[in-house]
């Protein structure tokens, strides 16, 4: 919770859920299998998929916007106080 | 270009390409009195020779070869220039009013074609964006070279794109000094891979060369400009103009987003039909490369950059938005000029490629 509200720490990652897409993880990170093996990462910023769907995955190759993927970027409450888009 | 290309060494291959890095292109042969006039004045002394020159044609200026090929070869001499071509031409006062008579058509024609903003979208740019991409009802080309597209049709499609992608996202950084921080940042986000972040071989303009390459087509710069027809070199006028002009900024922004919005889908397309008809990695690589980075920068490019250039200017984000749908309506035209050309069974070309030159695959 302070981490997220407070000012970014530093050499800190940032992972952001972009409106209806993925997150976007914004390092330093590693990406890692379940056995604690590196998954390559070629780019400084990457997208992780969201809607489940990538052929990809983990990373986002765009079928969010095939799927008409929706989510909100901002945290999700339940129950909603508002409706949801 | 060849005059300068290294000989070809056995070993590793050149850490760059277009290879030996200098891009030097010849003016190509005039297609009617508008480039006639430009050509014969820019092989003459800079500043010389433009006072005669005919005003464009009244045609539409979408489809008019002569108009868009002296306006391409106008801004070109932004980019690389011309062998033989004084670069004083560059800020040449009879250059620039030359090019502005060719611009006050284009852009008049743009606007025509470009489907009006609702005031209502004005108010969530990123998400204007969303649905305007989502609405885009543009011709299947990749869905069409996917399915069943032919080699030589997915050469073509590959020489009409050299246009850009052998410049890609040079236009774009025109934007940078012309953004504050935050909306800066994301534009240099996006650009810091579209560049290779920081390694010259996986720069997207490079990546573009090695397909040309594997597929046996003459990668040097300008080499394909001879073969390219209105609609193509439209597409490029569309993003240098908005890229040189300082007032078109928002524009040239929205047309960046829209770019990444509508490039990973289509790129796993173009890499799928290359991969159907045999190509190696080499051809497939920029293809690939495209479908994972353009996820990513689609997401800074409509909210951090375009949204956060619309929070800090809002008077621009109408203009955001039709630099948006200005590409896609300009890409419509030129899709559906390759798949009209196809279904009449001739090149989308202004000739059919030199067989010669495409005799290899990787």
């Amino acid at each position: 919770m302070a981490a997220s509200e407070g000012k970014q720490r530093e050499g800190e990652a940032t992972i952001t859920p972009y409106r209806d897409g993925p997150y976007l993880v914004r390092g330093p990170f590693s990406l890692r299998d379940p056995d604690g093996d590196p998954i390559p990462v070629t780019r400084r910023t990457v997208a992780l998929c969201r809607c489940g769907k990538s052929r990809t995955r983990p990373f986002c190759d765009g079928t969010h916007k095939l799927i008409e993927f929706r989510a909100p970027g901002v945290l999700e409450t339940w129950p909603p106080e508002r409706p949801q888009s | 270009m060849s005059a300068v290309e290294p000989a070809r060494r056995p070993g590793p291959p050149p850490a760059a390409g277009p290879q030996g890095g200098v891009r030097l292109t010849r003016l190509p042969e005039p297609v009617g009195p508008l480039t006639a006039a430009l050509f014969a004045a820019l092989r003459a002394g800079p500043g010389e020779g433009l006072d005669d020159a005919p005003a464009p044609s009244g045609e539409d200026p979408l489809a008019d070869l002569d108009l868009q090929l002296a306006l391409y070869v106008s801004y070109e001499l932004h980019y690389a220039g011309f062998e033989g071509v004084d670069e004083r031409w560059e800020w040449s006062p009879p250059l620039l009013a030359f090019r502005a008579e060719l611009e006050a058509p284009f852009e008049a024609e743009v606007a025509a074609a470009t489907p009006a903003n609702r005031p209502q979208e004005l108010q969530s740019v990123g998400d204007s964006l969303q649905r305007i991409v989502a609405a885009d009802d543009g011709p299947p080309l990749s869905r069409y070279l996917e399915a069943g597209g032919s080699r030589e049709q997915m050469l073509e499609h590959v020489v009409h794109r050299s246009a850009y992608q052998l410049k890609e996202a040079d236009p774009h950084s025109w934007a940078i000094p012309r953004l504050s921080p935050g909306p800066k940042a994301a534009l240099l986000e996006v650009q810091f891979d579209e560049y290779g972040g920081g390694r010259a071989e996986r720069m997207h303009s490079v990546l573009f060369a090695g397909t040309m390459r594997a597929l046996g087509l003459d990668d040097s710069y300008g080499a394909h400009l001879e073969l390219l027809p209105a609609p193509t070199l439209a597409t490029v006028n569309l993003l240098s103009g908005f890229g040189l002009h300082r007032r078109r900024r928002g524009a040239l922004v929205g047309h960046l987003a829209a770019f990444e919005m509508t490039s990973s889908i289509p790129n796993r397309r173009y890499g799928n039909a290359l991969r159907r008809l045999g190509c190696g990695k080499e051809a497939t690589d920029f293809y690939d490369e495209h479908v994972e980075a353009d996820a990513v920068h689609e997401m800074i490019a409509a909210w951090d950059l375009a949204g956060g250039l619309a929070r800090e200017e809002p008077e621009l984000a109408g203009e955001i938005l039709f630099g948006a749908r200005a590409l896609l309506a300009l890409e419509a035209r030129w899709g559906q000029h390759l798949l009209d050309s196809w279904e009449q069974g001739r090149t989308s070309l202004r000739r059919p490629l030199d067989a010669g030159l495409s005799r290899e695959w990787a």
